[in-house]
């Protein structure tokens, strides 16, 4: 067996040397009722290299993929060309197969990393700090949510009608077993968000209110109201940004008033990948460090004197706080922030407000293009690179007839609120660098005929 | 013919004996210092080509960001050099010995990388139409069956992203099953020697948390354990193996003392490696077990994640579990479970753990792993792990105090403590000592239960030889440790840092990088 070193002969020596006399002495502890006498009967024997890569092979070939179609899909996870050295870097064994960085003497490659990312996160989400990662939006929606409870002691979250609905579900499941109350409404397929209602709900009851930015339909508001109101009756604002390219355009969250701003950070060097692994990125005011949920890379000094990183505030988590942590994760994703980090880098400044303007003026003109189309309507005054459409007629078989023009055509509000006739002929259709105008001909001259 | 020489170079050989002067750079020949991206790169430096947006009327709202970000870009080349410069300061299994016990640091194969790269699943949406991603679909679903066989578990929850995910979705399984016959139970019984996940994600889950003490065996103690069930007991979280590396013996008698009082039983599964096609967790009365896939399975650790943790479920428990799911129906179709279609098919799920499926990059290269040892090659990969651990633990015993060895054989790991060790030398100082014998130090301080524990875990990927080097420097070190040896208090001596002031970083937490000016500003 190709993975495993050991050959006969060595098995013999080193029982030997055990002083066992074959290895079912070393499972002598197991109860007699549950020893397998030989390989479990009915699963398949070793295969080679070549057998297992042509399995693959075969089942890749059964998927559509983004590349090799016009590709509109966004709401939580976004299709950006990702440059070929930022593969090339997470595929070093020394980033691929390291362990969490609990020796820092010898895992100063990952705690710098870790620390360069932390900063480009903060920055980018215009807050003091950020965590070295989660494993992906909506669980550090919901650990946001979990954190500003803590901090102000309440348990009424209000969650704007404009957050994903997969993130709202994620935070129903955990509320109903923490005993918060999460107070939710479906948005309406128009231009107007729902801010009056969350100005409305809060009050002195309320922990935080939970603001996706831009939102699921892709319209983009102005936090700075509901953080002066949130912020006024003693609850926080926490922003969730799904698609981290738009603040390369519009302004941070945090410089609105924003105090925790969470997001999905899959965007940026991680790909697609049938939605996971993603990264979940986490930052706040510094003031609550303390409360926050992760791992964090902290700057210090070796013996020598020479910079150096370590992870730090350790007090704060389960191997050290066990019931009583601020959160019971451990693993998160430091492959994925490593991919989303080096992406940001080969960016910079200017290739992120580059490339996020090439995003808007694509998706500008997109929708100029869509809504040409008799009886298809552009919901959103206001949006980045994802708006939602308006069709004469039910969405969700618009995709799957789109499918079969090898069109991969947005996604429906139908498969993201099903059951809600308000929302169905809504279609959300993301226009990212990598459509090119070919593609949103084709798109359009599909779309008609199948609404024709 | 020497063309070279021909000119008049002479190659002499220097002066050994000589010590070496501080370099200019502070650099070490093949030891690279590295700066910050904020110290060496500029706003106006990007490492991509992006063509020239057409121009539009802008629709943001009027919220367009002026300010700048603050993010320094570097060209490809710089960008290339950085990372690869960072790397070569982290220690990796693909670099050498990597025995961090509970962690299961095995070889990742490569072929693992190459399946999950394949454009059909690295390249797919996870809300595209069912119809055009089958081919993923079929990869979770092949990987739950594999999962289900291999601990003889009714089914399995795919969608959780990490161990700790995984044991909150046990407990949320357990949690939903006691609300649905209306008993208000409320503990959680976890023994001393867990992991501080354990207690973490019951409490998350609102329950209370209580220590059952574990024998001079290093085994939890059945009596007590069975003394503290009743009907306020929902369940108890065990690992097995656990922590110190034992099989637990009495693991179906525990079972069957917690199903009688109406209780469940969680098992964390961070150490299946050990027993993987040996035994089935489903025949020692289970109800829920998380399975690391980058621990048993072999998917990268990536210094810190991405992990998975899909949880086995007995059928007591299954009908609890996450949506969404994918089923195969009797045409080979397969379909996904999500809210719309739960109350026709699951209609008793506790919910949505995340957002999308979970961990479809390491479902790939956990099934490409599983297929590649097939049900033979894993009953070999527990065997040859044990066999590892065990044959540390034998080769060490005589100079580490192995507080469990007489109770019999270890499992896929040997725990040693830090008795006999010189006045004022701990298991710290021996981790460090191995760092310069160029190894990643065991799992120190854990579990809780052993005074200075160093948890070795060799894994079944490891070389006789390997581990024949490993026994003598492990040797080496604890021989200066108890004779009070002072240059290991100052190790390790040769790796990029010496050791860091951890103290420092928590009393002032610098967790960004600010401009030196700001520095001073804020002073």
């Amino acid at each position: 067996m190709r993975y495993l070193p050991l050959t006969p002969s060595d098995r013999h020596a080193m029982l030997g040397i055990i002083g066992a006399k074959s290895i079912d002495d070393l499972f002598v502890d197991v109860p007699a009722q549950a020893r397998l006498d030989g390989p479990i009967r009915g699963l398949p024997n070793h295969a080679s290299e070549m057998a297992v890569e042509r399995h693959f092979s075969t089942l890749a070939r059964k998927n559509m993929t983004a590349s090799q179609h016009p590709f509109f899909l966004g709401a939580g996870a976004y299709k950006h060309h990702v440059p070929a050295s930022v593969d090339h870097i997470t595929q070093r064994g020394e980033f691929l197969t390291a362990y969490t960085p609990y020796q820092p003497e010898i895992a100063q490659g990952t705690l710098q990393m870790l620390f360069e990312f932390q900063t480009q996160v903060a920055r980018l989400f215009g807050c003091d700090v950020a965590n070295a990662s989660m494993y992906d939006g909506s669980t550090a929606c919901w650990e946001a949510i979990g954190m500003a409870g803590r901090i102000t002691k309440r348990t009424k979250a209000v969650l704007s009608s404009g957050l994903h609905p997969h993130y709202v579900s994620v935070a129903k499941t955990m509320a109903r077993y923490t005993g918060d109350t999460l107070d939710t409404a479906l948005p309406d397929l128009s231009a107007k968000t729902d801010s009056v209602r969350l100005l409305d709900a809060i009050d002195g009851e309320t922990s935080c209110v939970v603001v996706q930015y831009p939102d699921i339909l892709g319209r983009i508001e102005d936090l700075s109201a509901i953080a002066a109101k949130a912020h006024e009756h003693g609850a926080l604002l926490i922003a969730v940004v799904t698609e981290p390219v738009a603040l390369g355009a519009i302004k941070a969250p945090g410089d609105m008033g924003a105090d925790i701003v969470v997001g999905e950070g899959q965007s940026l060097g991680v790909g697609l990948q049938f939605g996971g692994p993603y990264v979940g990125l986490f930052a706040c005011k510094e003031k609550f460090v303390r409360q926050m949920p992760g791992r964090l890379c902290g700057e210090t000094v070796d013996a020598q004197g020479k910079r150096g990183f370590v992870l730090t505030l350790s007090t704060r988590e389960q191997h050290i706080r066990r019931e009583k942590a601020t959160s019971n994760i451990c693993t998160n994703s430091g492959l994925c922030a490593l991919a989303f980090s080096v992406h940001l880098t080969l960016l910079g400044e200017k290739g992120l407000r580059g490339l996020a303007q090439l995003n808007h003026a694509l998706a500008v003109q997109a929708a100029d293009r869509l809504t040409q189309i008799a009886g298809v309507e552009l919901v959103n005054d206001s949006f980045f690179n994802e708006f939602t459409l308006k069709l004469p007629k039910e969405a969700r078989p618009v995709v799957r007839a789109l499918a079969d023009h090898e069109i991969l055509g947005g996604v429906s509000l139908g498969r993201l609120y099903p059951g809600t006739d308000a929302l169905s002929k809504g279609l959300v259709v993301a226009v990212t660098e990598v459509v090119t105008s070919e593609d949103v001909e084709t798109f359009a001259v599909a779309l008609q005929e199948i609404l024709a | 013919m020497n063309a070279i020489n021909q000119s008049g170079w002479k190659p002499e050989m220097g002066n050994a004996g000589e010590t070496a002067p501080a370099t200019f750079t502070g650099n070490k020949a093949l030891m690279l210092e590295e700066a910050l991206i904020f110290e060496i790169g500029t706003a106006a430096t990007t490492g991509v080509d992006l063509a020239d947006a057409p121009k539009v009327a802008a629709r943001l709202g009027n919220l367009e960001r002026h300010r700048d970000i603050g993010l320094p870009g570097l060209s490809e080349p710089e960008t290339v050099r950085h990372y690869t410069r960072l790397s070569r300061q982290n220690y990796a299994i693909d670099l050498g010995f990597f025995p961090l016990g509970s962690c299961t640091m095995k070889h990742n194969p490569r072929l693992n990388e190459k399946v999950a790269r394949m454009a059909g699943f690295a390249d797919v949406h996870p809300l595209q139409p069912v119809e055009t991603v089958q081919g993923a679909l079929a990869v979770i679903n092949e990987l739950a069956m594999w999962l289900i066989q291999l601990t003889g578990m009714h089914g399995v929850a795919m969608t959780p992203k990490a161990g700790a995910h995984g044991e909150l979705c046990g407990i949320l399984c357990i949690k939903a099953a006691l609300a649905a016959r209306g008993d208000p139970r409320c503990v959680i019984l976890v023994p001393e020697s867990a992991h501080g996940t354990n207690p973490a994600s019951a409490a998350f889950a609102g329950f209370s948390v209580e220590n059952i003490p574990a024998t001079s065996e290093g085994r939890v103690d059945l009596a007590a354990l069975t003394a503290r069930l009743g009907p306020d007991v929902a369940g108890v979280m065990i690992t097995n193996p656990n922590t110190c590396g034992l099989f637990e013996r009495d693991m179906k008698a525990i079972s069957d003392a917690v199903h009688a009082a109406g209780g469940y039983v969680y098992c964390d599964g961070a150490n299946f490696n050990a027993i993987v096609g040996r035994v089935r967790p489903g025949d020692l009365g289970i109800d829920a077990m998380h399975i690391n896939l980058h621990k048993t399975f072999s998917t990268p650790h990536g210094g810190g994640g991405p992990g998975s943790g899909p949880v086995v479920l007995s059928e007591a428990l299954s009908p609890y579990g996450p949506l969404p799911y994918t089923a195969r129906n009797a045409d080979g179709h397969y379909t996904l479970i999500e809210e719309e279609t739960a109350q026709e098919y699951h209609p008793h799920s506790f919910g949505r753990m995340t957002a999308f499926h979970g961990q479809m990059g390491m479902f790939t290269r956990a099934l490409s792993y599983i297929m590649s040892h097939g049900a033979d090659g894993l009953r070999q990969v527990a065997e040859d792990a044990v066999l590892n651990a065990n044959y540390i633990l034998r080769s060490l015993e005589d100079v580490l105090e192995a507080p469990f060895a007489h109770s019999g054989p270890c499992m896929h790991e040997a725990l040693f403590s830090d008795n006999g060790l010189a006045d004022g030398f701990s298991t710290l100082d021996i981790a460090k000592g191995l760092i310069d014998e160029g190894y990643h130090p065991m799992t120190v301080y854990f579990p809780l239960v052993v005074h200075g524990a160093m948890l070795v875990e060799p894994t079944e990927t490891e070389s006789k030889a390997t581990l024949d080097q490993f026994i003598g420097a492990l040797r080496s070190v604890a021989e200066r440790a108890k004779a009070g040896d002072p240059s290991l208090k100052s190790a390790p001596h040769h790796a990029p840092r010496r050791r860091l002031d951890e103290t420092q970083a928590a009393r002032k937490p610098v967790l960004v990088w600010r401009e030196p000016e700001q520095l001073v500003a804020a002073e």
